[in-house]
């Protein structure tokens, strides 16, 4: 938005200067100009005259004398993309153009990692985004070497390296086959973002369960719950209880704590007492006969 | 000037007419409505009327009133009395209103009678009725009812240990930089979804899993689309599924489209959401004797039995019911109406359609629970 307006105001200047100065001229402009970098303008000819320069984001208005070359410091020009150059001397117009590219010196990166969870042994199931900019956050289009490493988790780190292409490096990278926190670090240059990928564990696997009795009751309570790769499921999952007898039914929704879900059910001679958690089932018991 | 004078005579008289009329003769509801006392209701000179003065106190919440009108007020104060209507602990009683009543004389006599009272109260979550079988004694020249007391058993005092759980989030923040990543949201999937066709429009009820290992605040919006993929209607679950779910956790879900018929729908868009909230893992309630009742007036009930230390002041019920093939066929719901005391059994009951009834062979049942100054 700020762009098209800084173009609209340029257009408007230029508008604004009567045709009749327009006059062919040269102006001694560089093809391309690195974003920040100082740089200089020659015109030919001699007394006064002002130089405009339009591009995304910009304009700058400078008296100059003609024949000698106008300096622009370090910093004048930040915004990297395509600019006019306008030199208005009394009744004449000389113009041109050049652009402006991103600093070849990465600065600034951003990093997206997705998911910030996921379940572990899943192949590809990271993925890792990286923009590069420079120092002014224009984007570097130039191919610029990306260091990927994924690493906190037990096992050798995970490491790649992309060139990016149109300023943009991805990668995919396996969970591990450990719970944890996982460290996504992405690096060009002297520029990193790191964000933490959470890697959890699966589905239960061989859930059981036993009971014993609890005065008139029954307190059931699985053995530690774990995924197939041995991790312990988190606390807070919901383990179901579930109790068939003489036709009537009991349930219970217990959370897993340290590892372990326990509930109370009432004791029925012959009843068949099952366990499940998520679409996983367990193993069933009966109780008494 | 004549004329006005006439109808401004007329005006006057008729209001003071119509003044009279009223608080000679005032209709029922606007006694109600107004707070009046008894001696505009009718007098208790029948069993009957003995009855629908007391359930208009109550309706009223003339506590006082209604309490000295009872033949057994020695047996309990006016304080159980009043608990005995709104419940000893924050619950759906306490914040009812009074819809209305029905009475249905079972037996009389010269000097007692039996008559049947349903109080159907309103809630914010819909209505739930009462219903009390009431002596009706006669003293003297009136008669007076004998309150059927309920007391709600009292927990001792004591302390239960709880290993508490709960869930707390950080979410990314407004400096956080272009690409910061935040909290994932939970992942959840239907594993379950059939459409039917009731008399009331489509039915479209399921199952929904959250496969996450975190608590997630969910919803399920169903679109139908027409054969020439135009969207016919949508709605989404609201109430009919529990809400707050945690880790591998499975509720049901059922979303009605009023005035809709199968026939009309091509196919159905589902689009459940999830978001990733702060959470705990208790209260823990058993579900017990859970039973299913055949036609006439299929139903489903049970008893709730709170195995935290904590009170709960809202529970909802949902059932799931499957044919004997597993298929989910029906999906039913009910609040209940008194708070869940610790190892206090409440019960229950689900009314199933009769056709469905037929065709249930199994049922799951889960509560969702709401405590007063519980963080969640």
């Amino acid at each position: 938005m700020k762009r098209r307006f800084t173009f609209f105001l340029g257009g408007l200047v230029l508008a604004a200067m009567p045709l009749a100065f327009a006059q062919s001229g040269s102006l001694g402009l560089p093809k391309t100009v690195e974003a920040g970098s100082a740089f200089s303008i020659q015109s030919t000819g001699s007394g006064k005259a002002v130089l405009y320069i339009v591009g995304p984001g910009q304009v700058l208005r400078r008296s100059v004398q003609l024949g000698e070359p106008a300096s622009f410091a370090s910093g004048d020009l930040h915004n990297a993309g395509h600019y006019l150059a306008v030199l208005v001397s009394g009744s004449s117009t000389e113009n041109g153009a050049f652009d402006v590219t991103a600093a070849h010196e990465p600065a600034v990166l951003s990093f997206l990692a997705k998911p910030s969870r996921v379940a572990v042994d899943s192949r590809d199931g990271i993925s890792g985004v990286v923009y590069v900019f420079d120092t002014f956050q224009n984007l570097v289009l130039a191919p610029t070497k990306v260091s990927f490493q994924l690493s906190g988790v037990a096992g050798a780190a995970q490491t790649r390296t992309v060139l990016t292409r149109n300023g943009v490096a991805s990668t995919k990278m396996n969970s591990a086959a450990k719970e944890g926190s996982g460290q996504f670090v992405a690096q060009v240059g002297n520029a990193t973002g790191t964000r933490v990928i959470q890697q959890v564990p699966g589905e239960p696997c061989d859930l059981r369960m036993s009971a014993r009795p609890s005065g008139q009751r029954l307190a059931v309570q699985t053995d530690p719950v774990r995924d197939c790769s041995g991790n312990v499921v988190p606390d807070g999952t919901i383990v179901t209880f579930t109790e068939t007898y003489n036709g009537g039914e009991s349930t219970v929704d217990a959370p897993l704590k340290q590892g372990v879900a326990r509930a109370e059910m009432p004791a029925y001679n012959g009843a068949k007492i099952s366990v499940a958690t998520g679409v996983v089932l367990g193993n069933e018991i009966r109780w008494g006969k | 000037v004549t004329t006005g004078r006439l109808l401004a005579i007329f005006i006057v008289v008729a209001t003071v007419a119509l003044i009279v009329v009223g608080t000679l003769w005032p209709v029922q509801s606007a006694v109600a409505m107004a707070g009046a006392g008894a001696s505009l209701l009718s007098s208790s000179s029948s069993a009957q009327a003995a009855v629908e003065n007391l359930a208009g106190e109550i309706g009223r919440q003339d506590w006082e009133r209604a309490y000295s009108s009872l033949a057994n007020k020695s047996e309990f104060t006016e304080t159980e009395f009043v608990r005995d209507l709104t419940g000893n602990y924050a619950s759906l009683r306490t914040y009812a209103t009074l819809d209305s009543s029905d009475l249905r004389p079972l037996h009389a006599s010269a000097d007692e009678a039996q008559i049947q009272l349903k109080l159907r109260w309103s809630t914010v979550v819909g209505t739930f009725s009462d219903t009390r079988t009431l002596q009706v004694v006669r003293t003297d020249d009136h008669w007076a009812v004998s309150w059927p007391i309920v007391k709600e058993p009292r927990v001792p005092p004591q302390v239960i240990p709880v290993n508490y759980l709960r869930w707390d989030v950080i979410y990314r923040g407004p400096a956080d930089d272009w690409g910061a990543q935040d909290v994932e949201a939970p992942h959840v999937r239907i594993i379950d979804m059939h459409p039917v066709d009731r008399s009331a429009g489509v039915v479209i009820m399921g199952e929904l899993l959250n496969e996450d290992v975190v608590p997630a605040f969910v919803k399920v919006k169903a679109t139908l689309l027409a054969k020439d993929g135009s969207a016919i209607a949508s709605e989404d679950s609201f109430d009919k599924i529990s809400h707050v779910l945690l880790p591998k956790q499975v509720t049901p879900f059922l979303i009605t489209f009023h005035d809709v018929a199968l026939s009309q729908v091509d196919s159905v868009h589902m689009n459940p959401s999830a978001i990733l909230i702060a959470a705990s893992a208790d209260p823990v309630i058993e579900i017990e004797d859970q039973r299913l009742n055949p036609a006439p007036e299929a139903s489903f009930t049970g008893k709730l039995i709170n195995q935290s230390g904590q009170v709960v002041n809202v529970a909802h019920v949902l059932g799931t019911f499957y044919d004997k093939d597993g298929q989910l066929v029906w999906v039913a719901d009910q609040y209940v109406d008194r708070a869940l005391l610790p190892e206090t059994p409440i019960s229950f009951a689900m009314s199933i359609p009769a056709d469905i009834a037929s065709k249930v062979s199994s049922e799951r049942a889960i509560t969702a629970t709401y405590s007063s100054g519980r963080f969640q």
